[in-house]
């Protein structure tokens, strides 16, 4: 049942001639780079910022372009050109990642110029996704959708990625540069772990504005990210955020790859030098040259239309029927629908972590059939999370079942959004130059230990994150149970971290104790989830057991055998 | 992937590896004078002392940049196990073979 | 080094002066900023116009109150990964009003070049052997702009410009 015509845009950004016309001229620009890197007359050395620029970068087995999915939206027909993509230039697949993007693994330098340009045929490009530069800005996976929703925050995002591209003072940038937005009380963008963090909210006169985090971020030095401003107001969005990457451009250090990110800086001048510095250049930059005029706003907001939602009651019969008919699709709804801003609709996610799976892979066949579904089931648009699924935000409550449906028939109907088979892995070693671990097989073989859908919602939320070097691709800081893979001596080891918690109370994981093999790494997260069940009070997270009790028994179970 | 005790008793060798520059395609220095690559580590040139693999690599290196043919050129160690060459580090055995969670993907697929 | 204005390779009115070397009295000099602090008064009376070279580490404020005796600010790029002279050069026209040239000098590539004159520059030194194509080629190449920069006459909005060539 089509709610529109196929191919037509609902709640996607729709580009003009002038968006168009930019994109043809980058994958020239591109198409002009390589061929003068290949010739010689730019070295590897002054290529090398140019093609991460593209997104592409140079891997263990060959290269890997990211492309950009702007704030996770895409349309069903951008996401069949991906699947084409995939099949063509690939090896039929491709790997959502936790910027919301999508990478493939085995692409040749000399076919990337085409591939550029069948994604501009389809309004995409890999601008950003990758160098010194402001990356991809990231937001709530529900954004649009959700019920507790306070200003959308595609508008804004939409907003970053114009004025972000091509910036001509900040694309050499100390280090790269990553902004997440929030337009709900709640945060499912771990805003507290961007380089900027913000949270658009309205006054009481209805006004937006917006709360800046700045300095938070993962990697070899975790921060919590400051608050330095509780209140900008929208016209002085893009000048408090240019105000903030001049401090940064200027002081931001340079001379040592580890401390070169915002949250050095931060740390280093401390929050009130830096805020300071920020206010002085936010005083100078404020005004008209800069200034973010309510008809910009309205014109980007109507841009991304609407999908045209029917009147609809929630919980209409047919639903609640083949809920009480059906259990596993009962579990699916329990756990992977959420409630919609709209009566009568739900957001549904699709898991891309079938037990023993890899983490976010999805094949080209996967690809279109999740697209037809979009199609038939949310306006033609659909979305990547930063927990590397796929959602379809704007589902009828009486067509979840026919979703859910077509979806188990093709192994994409996994009841874990949320859950421990939920993991966040980076690729690891597997893939990646930067890796001393490999990440993958850990996932798989934690996955594959709780494959039981009943086990995993008896345990309930427990995110686990797992990243393959300390550049915490993973984010398993952040993770209730992070895992880190370390070489040790040419073997893989694994360090758990318990506690760590992305949303609105942002904590960084504590080391357990000392790292341990992958193996031994399985038996680990076993012995933290009985300890866990054997001490938690009834609706208690692990997080909040763990509070409760400390580490003291965790530690004991898992090194017992030591 | 733990190396078996056995393993560790053979001489560590060195190869010569890198991406080749229009498709990234993992390659090794091939054996001879004429410097040429190739793309599956059993066809690579072995070296037994340190300083004849520091002399192929400058001269490799040198060659593959200059012709913009290859980037990231490097040696890595290896032992011959039962006939098989096992590179010391787990990333350079995947590098050689390809990923271990996609086995029918890589150099070890085409086998 | 050849110098790039406007698109194409021109000469060089200019002359680099090394610290230590004599400063020449009776044509456009550029000397380092740290001689100019050491030896201010001796350019006391130059007719000649002087310029300054600036490392990239020194910022905007560092120079401001000194600008009315430049015809030229020459700003180091050590690495043309280091962008800090985008923004120094920024600062010095938004912020302080500059009206001279703006030279990016060091390390820099022709894929830079339209970033260098939105932020202000109005001319950059190639490398030796550099291709004067790509420098051309980089001011045609991109006809769109997102945000506001110092070569935009008449913005279509706050998001929006077409850039001339």
């Amino acid at each position: 049942m089509n709610h529109i015509a196929p191919g037509r845009n609902a709640g996607v950004y729709s580009y003009d001639d002038i968006d168009r016309r930019f994109v043809a001229e980058r994958v020239e620009q591109f198409r002009a780079q390589v061929e003068r890197r290949l010739s010689g007359e730019l070295t590897e050395d002054e290529f090398k910022p140019l093609r991460l620029m593209n997104g592409l970068y140079l891997q263990l087995h060959a290269y890997m372009l990211r492309i950009a999915v702007p704030y996770g939206v895409l349309t069903a027909r951008q996401l069949r050109k991906l699947a084409e993509i995939g099949r063509k230039y690939d090896k039929g697949y491709g790997h959502f990642t936790t910027r919301q993007n999508l990478q493939f693994n085995w692409i040749k330098l000399e076919d990337t110029p085409a591939i550029l340009h069948e994604l501009a045929e389809v309004d995409m490009h890999a601008l950003q996704t990758s160098g010194n530069c402001v990356r991809n800005v990231t937001t709530d996976q529900f954004v649009g959708a959700a019920r507790d929703e306070v200003v959308d925050g595609r508008v804004y995002a939409e907003i970053l990625r114009q004025w972000t591209t091509l910036h001509p003072e900040f694309t050499f940038l100390p280090r790269k540069f990553k902004i997440a937005i929030m337009g709900s009380d709640a945060d499912r963008a771990a805003i507290r772990v961007h380089d900027v963090g913000v949270f658009a909210k309205r006054n009481e006169r209805g006004e937006v504005g917006f709360t800046f985090y700045v300095g938070g971020g993962l990697g070899r030095s975790p921060f919590i990210g400051k608050l330095i401003r509780d209140w900008v107001p929208e016209e002085d969005f893009v000048a408090y955020l240019e105000a903030i990457l001049r401090v940064y451009n200027q002081y931001g250090r340079r001379d040592n790859i580890y401390k070169a990110r915002i949250k050095i800086l931060v740390h280093e001048l401390g929050q009130e030098k830096f805020t300071q510095e920020v206010e002085e250049e936010f005083a100078r930059l404020r005004g008209p040259k800069y200034r973010l005029a309510p008809e910009v706003v309205d014109e980007i907001r109507r841009r991304f239309g609407g999908p045209a939602y029917e009147t609809l009651t929630d919980e209409p019969e047919s639903f609640q029927a083949a809920k009480s008919a059906n259990p596993d699709f009962a579990r699916w709804v329990a756990v992977n629908v959420l409630a919609h801003k709209v009566p009568g609709y739900a957001a549904a996610t699709i898991s891309l972590k079938p037990a023993g799976g890899i983490p976010g892979d999805a094949t080209s066949e996967q690809m279109e059939l999740i697209a037809d579904l979009a199609d038939a089931h949310s306006f033609g648009e659909l979305r990547v999370s930063h927990a590397q699924n796929l959602v379809l935000a704007h589902v009828r409550q009486d067509e979840l079942f026919t979703l859910w449906t077509a979806l188990e028939a093709n192994g994409l109907g996994t009841p874990n959004a949320g859950l421990i088979g939920d993991i966040i892995a980076c690729p690891g070693l597997d893939y990646c130059a930067l890796a001393n671990a490999r990440s993958i097989p850990l996932a798989q073989a934690i996955s594959a230990r709780f494959a039981d859908p009943a086990r995993q919602q008896l345990i309930g939320e427990l995110g686990i994150k797992i990243s393959g070097c300390i550049n915490a691709c993973g984010h398993h800081h952040v993770g209730a149970i992070g895992i880190l893979g370390v070489d040790k001596k040419g073997e893989e080891f694994y360090q758990i971290t318990v506690g760590g918690d992305p949303t609105l109370t942002t904590a960084i994981g504590d080391i357990l104790g000392p790292a341990v093999t992958a193996d031994e790494t399985v038996d680990a997260i076993e012995a933290i989830v009985e300890v866990y069940l054997s001490n938690r009070h009834d609706g208690e997270r692990f997080i909040d057991t763990l509070k409760r009790v400390g580490h003291g028994p965790f530690k004991e179970r898992v090194y017992a055998a030591h | 992937m733990a190396l078996s005790d056995k393993s560790r008793n053979e001489a560590v060798l060195k190869a010569i590896t890198a991406n080749r520059l229009r498709d990234g395609e993992v390659i090794f220095l091939a054996p001879g004078p004429g410097l040429g690559w190739v793309e599956r580590l059993d066809a690579a040139a072995l070296f037994e002392d340190a300083a004849a693999a520091e002399t192929a690599l400058a001269a490799a290196k040198t060659k593959a940049e200059g012709e913009q043919f290859a980037v990231d050129v490097y040696a890595f160690d290896l032992r011959v196990v039962d006939g098989q060459r096992v590179p010391v580090k787990t990333r350079e055995r995947i590098r050689a073979l390809g990923p271990t969670v996609r086995i029918d993907l890589g150099k070890q697929a085409a086998a | 080094m050849p110098l790039i204005k406007d698109g194409r390779i021109v000469e060089d009115d200019w002359v680099a002066v090394a610290d230590g070397e004599p400063v020449p009295a009776d044509r456009p000099a550029v000397v380092t900023f740290e001689r100019w602090q050491a030896e201010r008064a001796s350019f006391d009376g130059r007719n000649a116009a002087l310029g300054v070279r600036v490392k990239s580490g020194t910022l905007a404020p560092a120079i401001a109150p000194d600008l009315d005796r430049f015809a030229l600010v020459a700003i180091e790029f050590p690495k043309f990964r280091d962008g800090r002279g985008f923004s120094t050069a920024r600062e010095l026209r938004e912020r302080y009003g500059y009206g001279g040239e703006i030279r990016a000098v060091g390390h820099v590539i022709p894929d830079q070049y339209r970033f260098l004159l939105r932020t202000g520059f109005t001319s950059a030194e190639a490398p030796e052997n550099t291709n004067p194509e790509s420098w051309a080629h980089a001011l045609t190449e991109i006809t769109v702009a997102f945000q506001p920069s110092l070569d935009d006459p008449q913005p279509l909005s706050l998001l929006r410009r077409r850039l001339g060539s």
